[in-house]
């Protein structure tokens, strides 16, 4: 005889230390292993599609900002791209490789926090965390120096970035770059190769390639299971047909690939930035020409980026006036959450808080 | 009267001045004098005492909670690479007296669906059994408030009580996060009781005693070199029944908020917090007593200062664990415990009961051959045991440059192109 007990269901947020925001799951528990879930979402809604259509073409930049607010840089650039290209703007050199190094410089600090926070739902005590905060806190101080913000750019505008990179940039990017490396493997050394981080997360989470290509799910995600699909390998937009850099690939599609990775990621990143600082020419950071104001002529353009979560786009369509006739976003948070049912159903309580860490969203994109 | 309490250098001196008393022990009185209150007053001697025994200790060991929670605050800083708590008082030494005034400001809270009783009384409850095996831990040559000789077992007992505090407070909460969190400590506690009181059963063969004072006095070479393997399921379990990292399950901030005390706000969560830190350093003053030979050392500091001395690395071990390893989940705990620590501890007491059969009162000369051949049995036995939970490796992703890699297909169909 089997004893059946009811289901218990818990609210997992909005308010709960591991929802990365206001996100909110209704789980039904039977004991601790996780019978269903029900996502609910929305409490960050701030209807930014809509206000984007009251501003013109560059205020709309700092709306973008505060979608994915941990990859600011990466909003900037993929809103920039889908401007330029319904507006036929061609943008300056240096324009291109100072929004390269600074949207590579945002994929770290991105995947930083995503570790950063993955180790902390891992229950680290937050001494991953703090590691992870404090280089990210280095790019943060870069940003600062190219833009004068830290979280809410706004860097990029039609055709380059808005100021060129101030002289003592430079040696504190070379800075950041010889000391980086070092760090990541710190990281490795303390996280990787655990034997409690692998018995938690290895074989844990695991979802079919194609069930995750069913579903558009983009990302480091689907590379964790084995999809070669990187953007800016793919369709190079920018100059990314000029860099050299290699796609970490894993097999396993299990918590613990999508977590290393973001680790290789990384290091790649690092690769790109120091390519871009190799080849970067001298010239203006953006076209003077190009008005403030911009009237794009009759159409819709959307250019697809290879953002830190995944592909992220930007859907304008113009009307022939000064601001978006409609701004639709492509937000990779939200795309990679909708398998979450099905990743979630069937894993304990602590295992569904990690499987949740991993997706690595952001609500402020998901929501919009 | 327990006649061992008089043992006891401090309870002897406040009890012979108060009473006539003829034992031997009190021969010649006090400083005071002989006898401050009349014959026949023994007993009123006795409880005036025991208050004052009690009071001074409780009152010690909740002056080091809040030592040991400035320290642990800043270690765990020093960890995490920040600096770690220094704005009140020099290094931030007053931050936990400031915390304290803080919680007992706080606005005490009971949820409307709470079991009003079990839920005030669940507090309590957790506080008390911290404070009972205060007296039996010999804190040095002389100085402790009670020598059970069932001392060890008395300890064993008494902790499980917490597990009962736990349960109230996750139920009267009536909170399901509260729920689950109860729900895994009792299951984590009654799991990792049976290895923490199977480690024990082989210090108790060379002792010959439960007697904690016993067991210190039989350390002529600390049990900790004799016990190698015992120390480790001891200290392993320990840190489960005391609720910490990587075994903090109960109260998983990731996962449950707060876990059993999520509800509980004011001084009650300030009593939960309290009694878990006095449990955290009761542990590490059991092992020292039982490991580490106590209070016993070299004669140019006293045995009390030997016994804190001691202390400071086991509990710093403990906060390091809490700061560089994650948690473990709760069915990985139980494994852990049912098919290591349990194995482990058997093959501990099995080894200690033919050392002990082959030499039944061990000479120091002895207790080393010992400590010698439990070494190895500890290499031997935790790589067996540890071979079954696998040593894992990092892995590592396949790079992948230039052209594209093809698209993994599922199982059974044939694999064509690059699509």
């Amino acid at each position: 005889m089997t004893l059946k007990s009811e289901p218990v269901i818990v609210n997992v947020g909005p308010q709960h230390p591991s929802t990365h925001g206001v996100m909110r799951l209704r789980v039904a528990f039977d004991g601790e292993l996780v019978t269903d879930a029900e996502m609910i979402i929305g409490y960050l809604h701030r209807g930014s599609e809509k206000l984007a259509e009251e501003r013109t073409f560059t205020q709309v930049v700092t709306l973008t900002d505060r979608m994915d607010y941990v990859a600011s840089m990466t909003n900037n650039q993929a809103y920039i791209l889908a401007v330029e290209k319904l507006a036929g703007i061609e943008p300056t050199p240096r324009g291109v490789w100072l929004r390269m190094i600074s949207a590579e410089l945002q994929r770290i600090a991105s995947h930083l926090i995503a570790i950063g926070f993955l180790m902390q739902d891992l229950g680290a005590m937050g001494t991953p965390l703090m590691y992870t905060m404090r280089e990210r806190e280095d790019i943060l101080d870069l940003f600062e120096l190219l833009c004068g913000a830290r979280i809410t750019n706004s860097y990029h505008r039609p055709s380059g970035v808005f100021q060129d990179a101030p002289a003592d940039f430079w040696p504190r990017l070379e800075a950041f770059l010889a000391e980086m490396p070092g760090r990541i493997d710190e990281y490795e050394q303390l996280i990787s190769g655990n034997e409690i981080i692998l018995s938690r997360m290895r074989g844990v989470g695991i979802i079919s390639p194609d069930e995750m290509i069913n579903a558009s799910i983009t990302g480091p995600m689907l590379r964790a299971g084995g999809v070669d699909w990187d953007l800016r390998h793919r369709q190079p937009y920018e100059y990314y047909d000029r860099v050299e850099f290699d796609r970490p690939i894993m097999d396993e599609s299990d918590n613990y690939s999508r977590y290393l990775v973001r680790v290789y990621e990384m290091r790649e990143s690092l690769k790109i930035v120091r390519q871009c600082i190799d080849q970067i020419e001298p010239g203006p950071a953006r076209d003077p020409d190009v008005p403030f104001v911009i009237r794009p002529p009759k159409g819709d353009a959307y250019v697809p980026i290879e953002g830190p979560k995944g592909e992220l786009g930007f859907y304008l369509v113009s009307d022939g006036g000064i601001s978006p006739y409609r701004c639709k976003v492509r937000p990779p948070s939200l795309i990679n959450l909708t398998l979450l049912r099905e990743m979630l159903i069937g894993l304990p309580m602590a295992a569904m808080i990690v499987t949740f860490g991993t997706v690595d969203i952001n609500m402020g994109e998901v929501d919009r | 009267m327990g006649p061992n309490f008089l043992d006891n250098s401090f309870f002897r001196n406040i009890y012979c001045n108060l009473s006539e008393s003829d034992d031997i022990r009190c021969s010649g009185g006090g400083w005071l004098g002989d006898g401050l209150l009349p014959g026949g007053f023994e007993w009123l001697a006795f409880l005036i005492t025991a208050i004052v025994m009690a009071m001074v200790l409780i009152n010690l060991v909740l002056g080091s909670v809040l030592i040991f929670i400035w320290a642990e605050r800043r270690l765990l800083g020093r960890f995490q690479s920040r600096s770690g708590p220094n704005r009140w008082g020099p290094y931030g030494t007053l931050t936990p007296v400031a915390d304290a005034i803080k919680t007992l400001f706080k606005e005490d809270i009971v949820p409307t669906a709470a079991d009003r009783w079990v839920f005030n009384a669940a507090p309590i409850i957790m506080m008390v059994p911290a404070m009972m095996v205060l007296a039996v831990i010999p804190w040095g040559t002389g100085t402790f408030l009670a020598d059970l000789n069932i001392g060890i077992l008395f300890i064993i007992a008494i902790t499980s009580l917490s597990t009962f505090a736990i349960v109230m407070a996750g139920w009267g909460s009536q909170n399901r996060y509260a729920m689950f969190g109860a729900m895994r400590a009792v299951a984590m506690l009654i799991s990792y009781e049976i290895p923490m009181a199977l480690s024990l059963i082989g210090v108790l063969m060379l002792a010959g005693s439960l007697s904690l004072v016993s067991v210190v006095n039989a350390q002529d070479v600390p049990f900790i070199l004799v016990q190698p393997l015992g120390f480790l399921v001891f200290f392993i379990a320990s840190v489960a029944e005391i609720n910490r990292a990587p075994f903090d399950v109960a109260e998983a901030e990731s996962e449950l908020g707060a876990g059993y005390h999520s509800d509980y706000s004011g001084m009650k969560f300030g009593l939960f917090v309290n009694a878990e830190f006095m449990a955290t350093i009761l542990s590490a003053a059991v092992i020292v007593a039982v490991f580490l030979s106590g209070g016993r050392g070299w004669d140019f500091i006293p045995s009390q200062g030997w016994f804190i001395i001691k202390m400071v690395p086991v509990l710093f071990f403990i906060v390091w664990t809490r700061a560089s390893w994650p948690r473990l989940r709760i069915d990985q705990i139980l494994t852990f415990a049912w098919k290591g620590l349990i194995i482990l501890a058997f093959i501990n007491v099995a080894v200690s009961a033919i050392l002990s059969f082959v030499w039944p009162d061990p000479s120091t000369a002895e207790l080393w051959l010992m400590a010698a051949i439990n070494f190895g049995v500890l290499i031997v036995s935790v790589l067996a045991v540890g071979s079954w939970f696998g040593p894992g490796t990092a892995g590592t992703p396949k790079m992948a440059h230039g052209d594209s890699l093809p698209r993994p297909r599922p199982a059974g169909q044939p694999s064509g192109g690059d699509s």
